[in-house]
């Protein structure tokens, strides 16, 4: 068995170089699904043997994309599009798309233009999540993408193997919350940017494999006497908390991430997918269970959510990853940066980018923070 | 506040022409549907804040005084008065990337004071339908919460197929019938299905009127100018479903009538080029862009923006209302539909060329702008096309130079095409 420090590397590895897990992939005669931000039915992928893998793009500078975007369209679907159209996803055959947010309604146009061999399978997760007519509505939509999956793929995805599949993901999201409490009681090892890396090379694996790999450095951890850190505790909110040389600031300044409302972190595993007979209507009915930004809810639980973070976690502190030109967070800022000010938390906000920056900005208000702290 | 002596440096105020009878009534009838929310508050009566696309019929059953933000935002921005609104929202908390509209209205909730624009009452619940946009949602939601009442919302769940799928529709018009029911019980108002039908009957009408005011723009020359039609829209959301509203239409239909017999055109010059105009009006310089076509004789004879609130659908039939608001804004369908709607109106309109407003405020129109710039000219024979940057109401975002300057172009590259069309 690899030692804990192995296993760590290993995963920083894969999240660090997603393009080479791909070709690994490929080249064992593995199928690839896309899946775009921030929750696809992953499931049916899995269950039909495809690999489903994150479209989170890259650090990168746009050239290509600019055909498609204007330069104030979010980030990540920017470089998602530059890494498409410059053929980086080569073998991928399709992509599942939710508009979730204005731009992404117009990148399930965009892509399904602009590149010509991958298809785009685009579904719309229902927004009035309180009315059981949309579990039917969406059950009809997650059919559809199944069906194109099946189409496009050449393959049966059957009801036993959704059901195993279900069952491997919400184990893995069990595994998921676990490590993130574990993590807290070894913030010597598990740092800011090693954290990042497990949560972000669970994108660019099966979850049967991650899940392997989470159940090994759960062990180890366990095994070890808790660590007893003194520097300050934060927790992170937003899209995502990248790149590591953003993360890498915290660290610089002592600082730990206890916990996380990211979208590409937590909040994919705070949300198991419920028990039922019909795996499609299972996972419908996640989504109305999920809590997450991206959703129209009537009352704000990310206030709640958050102050419970810092409570459950002793933090000392919420960082805002505000990331570029994402409307649905700028809006959601407005409402609860003061309401966690009005609770007497230290709120910091820190625009996050998928262009190739320093950061400088960010370290000077990450500086500041750790002496206010 | 003291907005009403703020007009942005970059766009002085410009002698006005008389207002045509048409105009004034509809000015009349927009400036009723503000007082009557305002009155129907003083009397203790609920009245509510909606998104321009939401299925204004409900509210209009129920007899329910309602107000539209974007509208009221949009003319804040054309008043020029939306200045300190922007910067008072961008130094509360509103990042400079949200829609202008939001801003606006997110600073007049703080502030409830835009005068001499109209003033809207404090709502008591708001109604929010997603098929303009996304963001919209979230900019209710902050409404919400600010003054602690319920959102009645529809989503109208974006079409990325060609149309609206039958679990679509059972989805929509469970929501409708939920949201009928809360809302009268929220309200105390008794629902009508009678009046209902009377309601979509009503509007539909008036829809036909405006489709045919619409249609007078394929003449030529055209007896109206493009941009006319920008000033009957406040009617055409506000009071869609009210018999006034077609009073005003009649009488907008009597003058351009007039002007076919007479030969003459509220446009003002003569007509060399005709366009499509893509996108929402640039508000704060409306008269700036006009005085500009008009100088290369350009008249905006189509717009994919006015005819999205020409909603068609079978009075009484709810399930045809959920299809057709689902269906009909640009912002909710995927590409292939909105590029046939261009081809089948470029021809209709005899259309020279596309303008494409860049604006700034607005992501889910740009963000597949280029793509969809590129396939409407080449679905209609190469025509040509240019975009400039703006903003519907932020006058930061625009710049008088850029548009004057690739208007110029714009005028060149449609000459050069017609000819080559003439010449074979």
């Amino acid at each position: 068995m690899a030692s804990l420090q192995e296993n760590l590397q290993r995963l920083q590895e894969i999240a660090a170089n997603p393009k080479a897990q791909l070709d690994r992939y490929l080249k064992s005669g593995r199928q690839v699904v896309g899946c775009f931000p921030i929750y696809t039915p992953e499931v049916l992928a899995d269950a039909a043997d495809l690999v489903p893998m994150g479209m989170w793009g890259a650090q990168t500078e746009f050239s290509l994309a600019k055909k498609y975007l204007v330069p104030f369209a979010c980030p990540i679907m920017q470089s998602c599009m530059e890494l498409a159209l410059g053929g980086k996803y080569a073998g991928v055959k399709a992509v599942m798309i939710p508009p979730m947010c204005d731009t992404l309604r117009c990148i399930t146009q965009d892509f399904k233009f602009g590149v010509k061999d991958i298809v785009s399978i685009p579904f719309t997760l229902p927004q009035n999540r309180r009315i059981t007519a949309a579990i039917q509505y969406l059950t009809e939509e997650y059919g559809h993408v199944k069906e194109r999956l099946e189409e496009i793929y050449e393959v049966e995805i059957r009801e036993e193997a959704i059901a195993k599949s279900i069952e491997c993901y919400n184990q893995h999201s069990r595994a998921m919350r676990r490590f993130s409490e574990l993590a807290n009681r070894h913030l010597d090892i598990i740092t800011p940017t090693v954290r990042h890396g497990v949560f972000k090379s669970a994108w660019f694996m099966t979850k049967a494999e991650h899940l392997a790999y989470l159940r090994q450095i759960i062990g180890q951890l366990e095994s070890l006497p808790d660590y007893e850190f003194t520097g300050k505790r934060v927790i992170l909110t937003g899209i995502t908390g990248e790149p590591d040389s953003f993360l890498k600031i915290l660290e610089d300044h002592n600082m730990a991430v206890v916990g996380d409302d990211l979208a590409q972190e937590m909040r994919q595993y705070r949300t198991e997918i419920p028990e039922g007979d019909n795996g499609i209507v299972r996972l419908a009915k996640q989504w109305m269970e999920r809590i997450d930004p991206m959703a129209h809810e009537d009352e704000l639980r990310r206030v709640e959510l958050l102050h419970g973070l810092c409570r459950e976690n002793a933090a000392d502190a919420v960082i805002v990853c505000l990331m570029k030109f994402c409307d649905p967070e700028e809006y959601e800022y407005v409402a609860y940066s003061q309401e966690l000010k009005d609770a007497g938390i230290t709120v910091l906000s820190v625009d996050i980018d998928q262009q190739p920056n320093s950061y400088d900005q960010a370290r000077t208000r990450i500086e500041t923070l750790a002496e206010m702290l | 506040m003291s907005e009403q002596n703020t007009t942005p440096a970059a766009a002085p105020a410009k002698p006005k022409r008389p207002k045509s009878k048409s105009q004034l009534m509809a000015g009349a009838l927009l400036d009723k549907a503000y007082n009557d929310a305002i009155e129907a508050k003083a009397r203790g009566e609920k009245i509510g804040w909606a998104t321009s696309l939401f299925p204004q019929e409900i509210a209009e059953t129920l007899g329910l005084n309602i107000v539209y933000p974007e509208n009221h935002g949009a003319a804040v921005a054309a008043k020029k008065l939306a200045e300190p609104f922007l910067h008072y929202a961008e130094a509360h908390g509103c990042n400079n990337d949200l829609c202008s509209y939001a801003k606006i209205d997110l600073a007049y909730a703080d502030l409830l004071e835009c005068s001499p624009a109209s003033n809207m009452a404090v709502p008591d619940f708001l109604l929010v339908a997603n098929n303009g946009c996304n963001e919209i949602t979230k900019w209710f939601e902050l409404l919400s919460r600010k003054y602690k009442i319920p959102i009645f919302m529809i989503d109208m769940t974006y079409n990325h197929l060609p149309q609206v799928t039958e679990s679509r529709v059972k989805y929509i018009r469970a929501q409708i019938e939920k949201l009928i029911e809360d809302l009268s019980a929220f309200t105390g108002k008794k629902w009508d299905p009678d009046r209902f039908a009377e309601v979509m009957r009503i509007s539909t009408a008036n829809r036909n009127l405006w489709e045919q005011i619409a249609d007078y723009l394929a003449l030529e020359p055209s007896p109206l100018s493009g941009f006319d039609l920008f000033n009957y829209m406040g009617p055409m959301v506000f009071t869609r479903g009210r018999e006034e509203t077609g009073d005003v239409m009649r009488q907008l239909i009597a003058e351009i009538e007039e002007h076919i017999k007479n030969g003459t055109s509220t446009y003002p010059g003569e007509q060399h080029f005709r366009v499509f105009w893509e996108g929402i009006a640039c508000w704060p310089y409306l008269s700036h862009n006009l005085k500009t076509l008009k100088k290369y004789g350009i008249n905006v004879c189509a717009t994919a923006y006015a005819r999205a609130w020409s909603l068609d659908y079978t009075p009484g039939d709810i399930e045809s209302l959920a299809r057709a608001y689902s269906f009909t804004s640009s912002n909710n369908i995927l590409m292939d539909e909105s590029i046939r709607r261009r081809k089948e109106w470029n021809e209709k309109f005899h259309i020279d060329g596309t303008i494409y407003h860049v604006n700034r405020a607005c992501k889910v129109m740009v963000c597949q702008q280029q793509e969809l710039m590129r396939r409407v000219s080449e679905a209609c024979g190469n025509l040509p096309f240019m975009a400039f940057d703006g903003d519907q109401a932020d006058y930061r975002n625009f710049s008088e130079a850029q548009f004057e300057t690739r208007i110029e172009a714009f005028a060149e590259l449609m000459r050069k095409h017609k000819e080559e069309l003439r010449n074979g």
